[in-house]
């Protein structure tokens, strides 16, 4: 509800300093600006938020599926976390904007360097809390599992698995505010469609207010994803919501 | 009650090895170091114990004398450095009740029973039928948080009886909880005990549980943990927080603890 104020006392500011201070368009363009290019480029803003969109979801989808996997490969492991955890730290500091445009020229302008770099980025954000929960679950808890002969992959099953699932939505929540930079950064480096390519343009067209549009869509899209897998978690996961120890 | 009382020492020597029978002897456990530069911790240093098959022993002691370590010996999670333990399969039951929060009260109760192999409905179906029996009716889905502590510790000794052991080593069990519903949960407890006896090693550093609780009560040295003086609880069950001789032994336990 606050935060629905300080929206509409920015985007009411930002109309009266553009429409009073004679700002040209193409520099800031007001908010009623975008909002027309909102209604009159839909179609050209759809299909490309379409192809973005794709990017962004097949990409976290497969960064989800590596990232799990390679937290419990770590996790069972105590070789694979010394060689390999160093491994997936130095993964993260390699920076996108040179990445990109190599994985163009490696996969051509389709979807796949779009996907791969998507999945690059947010690959680390779900290892790390995953790998954390697992790892805290308490050892007297571990301590009773052996007491009653349970195997290492009991354990694991019964009790390590389902500890480590508020990891994997913090990881996945994570990865929707970065995975929307990184598909742009992916796109402005080689391609032909998507909400990224579509600012490319239409910036050197004097097109800002279709820029600002597809960024509004863009930020839509990842916080519509968020509050997605915030109620998802909720509803899967309702006891790391409900408030601990009220009973008597 | 009173049979159970004075029968293990008149039990026959066939009946005592698959009844359950606890035999520690001389053991010694060293703990290494938990810092650079810190000598190693003695837990215990030559302690001897012999607990008869459906016996309730009652360990107390000052903290950190070793009984914790007492009892994970004789689950078997751990090994003595010196000297032998000779035990039954013993369930653990700790201080906290360690309930998995994501699983209903009668899953967290059959936990047991699933590494066992038991199938989900079935294991569920049998740790719900004891549930009803501890006055968990209607609780059997809730999950942890939804239940009460004195609950969750019915719960976690749920899960302790349905592993199915001949012993059942109790950390502590109702440390966590407040004087009122402890008092409660150990009426409860020696009710539950007299209908399914097991033997019994029972930890605490609460005299007047380890009375009203046991056959018998063992009081260890502060560290490295010996055994200083031994109870014998020759009391009538139920009995009476109250009762003069109860009001005796636990002075005398307090006394052979030094305070």
């Amino acid at each position: 509800m606050s935060a629905l104020l300080v929206v509409l006392a920015v985007v009411g500011g930002w109309e009266a300093y553009a429409r009073l201070s004679g700002i040209d368009e193409f520099v800031l363009p007001a908010p009623s600006a975008i909002a027309t290019a909102l209604v009159d480029d839909r179609a050209l803003l759809w299909t490309n938020f379409a192809t973005t969109a794709g990017e962004i979801a097949v990409g976290i989808a497969a960064a989800l599926a590596l990232g799990l996997g390679c937290a419990v490969a770590i996790h069972f492991s105590p070789l694979l976390r010394r060689g390999l955890y160093p491994l997936l730290v130095g993964s993260q500091t390699v920076p996108i904007p040179i990445v990109a445009p190599l994985l163009v020229v490696w996969f051509g302008f389709g979807l796949a360097p779009k996907i791969a770099i998507v999945a690059l980025v947010c690959f680390f954000p779900i290892v790390v809390p995953t790998l954390d929960a697992l790892g805290r679950v308490d050892a007297d808890l571990r301590k009773l599992m052996r007491s009653f002969g349970a195997s290492r992959w009991q354990t694991f099953r019964i009790v390590e698995a389902p500890a480590a699932l508020p990891g994997l939505f913090t990881g996945a929540k994570l990865s929707v505010a970065i995975a929307t930079i990184a598909a742009v950064l992916a796109e402005q480096a080689g391609s032909e469609e998507g909400l990224g390519h579509l600012v490319v343009q239409a910036l050197p067209q004097f097109q800002t207010a279709r820029a600002y549009a597809a960024v509004l869509l863009l930020s839509a899209f990842a916080v519509a994803l968020f509050a997605l897998l915030s109620v998802a978690e909720r509803r899967l996961l309702p006891w790391t919501v409900q408030p601990r120890g009220t009973a008597t | 009650m009173q049979t159970r009382m004075t029968a293990p020492a008149q039990a026959p020597p066939a009946e005592r090895a698959p009844g359950g029978a606890v035999t520690l002897r001389d053991v010694v456990k060293t703990f290494a170091a938990q810092r650079r530069g810190a000598a190693p911790v003695t837990a215990l240093d030559g302690l001897s114990l012999d607990v008869q098959p459906q016996e309730i022993v009652a360990v107390v002691g000052p903290s950190g004398c070793g009984k914790t370590t007492l009892l994970e010996l004789v689950c078997g999670l751990i090994a003595p450095d010196a000297g032998g333990v000779d035990a039954a399969p013993a369930a653990l039951m700790a201080q906290r009740d360690l309930l998995l929060p994501w699983a209903g009260a009668a899953d967290n109760a059959a936990l047991a029973l699933r590494v066992g192999g038991v199938p989900r409905d079935a294991a569920r179906e049998r740790a719900g039928a004891l549930l009803r029996d501890f006055g968990l009716t209607g609780f059997e889905r809730a999950r942890p948080h939804e239940l009460s502590g004195g609950m969750r510790q019915r719960v976690a000794f749920a899960r302790t009886l349905l592993a199915g052991r001949p012993v059942l080593c109790l950390d502590e069990p109702f440390a966590a909880l407040d004087a009122l519903t402890r008092a409660e949960m150990q009426d409860w407890l020696a009710g539950t005990l007299a209908a399914d006896p097991r033997t019994v090693v029972v930890v605490t550093h609460d005299v007047e549980e380890a009375v009203v609780l046991a056959d018998r009560v063992v009081v260890l040295s502060p560290r490295p943990g010996r055994v200083v003086a031994e109870l014998d609880v020759d009391v009538p069950r139920p009995r009476r927080r109250t009762d003069a001789r109860l009001v005796a032994l636990r002075a005398r336990a307090l006394e052979a603890l030094g305070t």
